[in-house]
């Protein structure tokens, strides 16, 4: 076994691109699930339309880089419109349901035939990221020590990323140390008595969805840019959930619990598969093939959020007395 | 003693203004703060509310009574426009209320408790009481990024929670959540989380529910003390004893529709009241004397019973 390369790779996943970007969705839900209380299953839409949004504009429209930018914010923006004005007065299951059936919607629609010129099919687009990388002040080659070497490229995608993560942030510390943030802790715990105070529920239950849409549709941009493409089946619901595992991981209504769930998600997962395929290659375990440890280590998230659920409900930094309330 | 003073002037106001009304539903008061015409909430085929005509008195106690069941709740919900009613207008000060959203009413200055208290359990008593200000600068999205525009607001808004809190005896608790807190607690912790609303009319369903006796009293003060600073006090209680001794006027409520009103110590000799309120069960106790004068009734008779059966 190559314990050096699992050991490099593994340590670069806690910087990574996956890392970022399910950072930014993890924050985005943050925002909705953790502080709000909604229950939006469909932050993988919300990726998609901002990617596909850049995509589109650069390439179909042939519009310039931030443009694509824009519209792939307005589109998010949008979309969080679209599903809060007929749900958001509902109970919140029904968000829940609507939201995942949105998000399927969105990745059929991206992926079917009848659209093909425009969003490109199961292929989906490639070739707009140009604009992003003429931006790149890294001159070529490589950067780094250590294990912690990367090309221009990626390191130009890894410190935007990781800007967006850091100012994602600081915009939820400050807005939930705010009069704002109160309120929306204050839906969370119940909606009727916050309206018996006078807050507009609605209205504030539509800003978070847009703000933690906006902020998930920036991990649809870094997935854009750092792969140079966007396809359809990226943005499936797995998404969303690897991004409730990362929030509840990290531990909801916290700041910094997205970051931190990320980090440990991506790390655990790329850890899992060098040893696993490792050991398959030299033979130690024998009842696998080294394709199906790509699917084995999902499995292994699956159980590993049960566990989590089960005797760790608040996360590494939930706070235990907010969930020993709910246990009485 | 100056506020003793003005406590006995604000109830006896209050009385006065009772004083020579009639005991119709639906009589005309002096000064009314909230005045309602033919509220109806249907739930199917089911009439939950239907009133034709009642009137609040401004700077009273009232209270609503009535069997379970009468329409209490569904009335207090349609008023603060937590359901929409079917039919009907209610003014609050003169401004027509049908339809206006609930947050609207409260910031009108009508504010209600919750029969199932609702506080909110994972944020801390203190945090519970700052949501309660009004017209906060830091409730907007933009201003809320820039601690500037609103610290200055934030620390009047403490000071004044922190005076409530003292004022209900949970200044201790300040910083624990309010999950934490028992039931009589959470129930004086919502009674003056609606105080931070600076309310004019403070409508407080059932405030007695669950809470233990020791309790009782100290909330009771609170609802007078209500009275006393100016405020009108419309009130749903089962518990008759406390009925009688905080309340001003009664308005009594059966199968939705207010059946009569009047003073709290003849409300209850009222016939409509006996034949309407009690119903069926005519006998049954309506308060704790009343109950253990029954017992002893009941254990008398026993007694001679026994008496005979030894003689035989």
């Amino acid at each position: 076994m190559d314990w050096n390369t699992i050991i490099s790779t593994t340590v670069k996943a806690a910087i990574g691109v996956e890392t970022v970007l399910y950072a930014l969705a993890a924050i985005g839900l943050n925002v909705h699930f953790g502080y709000t209380g909604l229950l939006n299953f469909g932050q993988a839409a919300f990726m998609a339309v901002a990617g596909y949004g850049l995509a589109v504009t650069v390439t179909v429209l042939g519009l310039p880089f931030w443009a694509g930018i824009v519209v792939g914010l307005l589109a998010a923006a949008l979309l969080a419109l679209l599903l809060g004005i007929p749900t958001l007065r509902l109970r919140a299951d029904y968000l829940a349901i609507v939201t995942i059936a949105a998000a399927e919607i969105i990745r059929l629609i991206f992926r079917s035939v009848a659209f093909k010129d425009v969003f490109g099919g199961s292929d989906g687009r490639r070739g707009f990221s140009d604009g992003f990388y003429a931006l790149n002040p890294f001159p070529a080659g490589e950067y780094g020590f250590g294990w912690f070497t990367f090309n221009h490229r990626l390191l130009w995608v890894l410190l935007v990323g990781w800007v967006l993560v850091g100012l994602s942030c600081l915009l939820v510390y400050m807005l939930m140390k705010s009069p704002w943030g109160r309120v929306l802790k204050a839906i969370r715990e119940d909606e009727d008595a916050v309206r018996s105070l006078g807050k507009n529920v609605f209205s504030y239950k539509m800003q978070s969805l847009v703000l933690g849409g906006v902020i998930g549709s920036l991990g649809g941009f870094v997935y854009g840019l750092a792969f140079a493409s966007v396809q359809p089946d990226i943005f499936g619901t797995e998404t969303t959930f690897f991004a409730y595992t990362i929030l509840i991981l990290g531990g909801a209504a916290r700041v910094f619990g997205p970051v931190v769930g990320s980090m440990i998600f991506w790390v655990l997962l790329v850890l899992v598969y060098g040893v696993l395929s490792g050991a398959v290659e030299a033979g130690y375990i024998t009842f696998m093939t080294s394709t199906q440890v790509g699917q084995f280590r999902f499995l292994l998230v699956g159980l590993g959020l049960i566990l989590l659920v089960v005797f760790r409900p608040q996360g590494i930094f939930g706070d235990k007395r907010e969930i020993a309330i709910d246990a009485r | 003693m100056h506020a003793e003073t003005t406590a006995t002037d604000r109830k006896a106001a209050a009385l006065a203004a009772f004083k020579d009304l009639d005991r119709d539903p639906g009589v005309a008061k002096p000064d009314p703060i909230l005045v309602v015409d033919g509220v109806v909430r249907r739930f199917g085929g089911l009439t939950a509310v239907d009133v034709d005509h009642v009137e609040v008195q401004r700077g009273s106690i009232t209270a609503l009574i009535g069997p379970n069941g009468a329409g209490k709740t569904t009335f207090f919900n349609q008023l603060t426009g937590f359901d929409t009613a079917d039919a009907g207008q209610w003014t609050f000060n003169g401004r027509n209320m049908h339809g206006v959203p609930p947050h609207k009413v409260a910031r009108a200055g009508m504010v209600r408790t919750f029969q199932l208290t609702k506080a909110l359990s994972k944020l801390t008593v203190i945090e519970n009481m700052r949501l309660g200000a009004q017209a906060q600068k830091g409730e907007s999205f933009w201003r809320a990024l820039v601690p500037g525009f609103w610290r200055d607001q934030e620390a009047e808004i403490t000071e004044r929670a922190e005076e409530l809190l003292v004022r209900f005896k949970l200044d201790k608790k300040r910083d624990d959540f309010a999950g934490s807190l028992s039931g009589g607690q959470r129930k004086l912790l919502e009674m003056a989380r609606a105080l931070m609303v600076q309310p004019e009319l403070v409508m407080l369903d059932e405030p007695m529910a669950g809470v233990n006796p020791a309790l009782t009293q100290s909330l009771l003060g609170h609802v007078k003390d209500l009275r006393e600073q100016g405020m009108t006090v419309l009130f749903v209680e089962h518990d008759m004893d406390m009925v009688r001794d905080i309340s001003d006027w009664v308005i009594v409520m059966a199968q939705g529709a207010v059946i009569s009103e009047g003073p709290p110590d003849t409300i209850m000799s009222d016939p409509r009241v006996i034949d309407a309120y009690l119903g069926a069960h005519h006998d049954a106790p309506l308060s704790e004397s009343e109950l253990e004068k029954q017992l002893h009734e009941a254990e008398a008779a026993l007694e001679e019973e026994i008496v005979e059966e030894t003689q035989k």
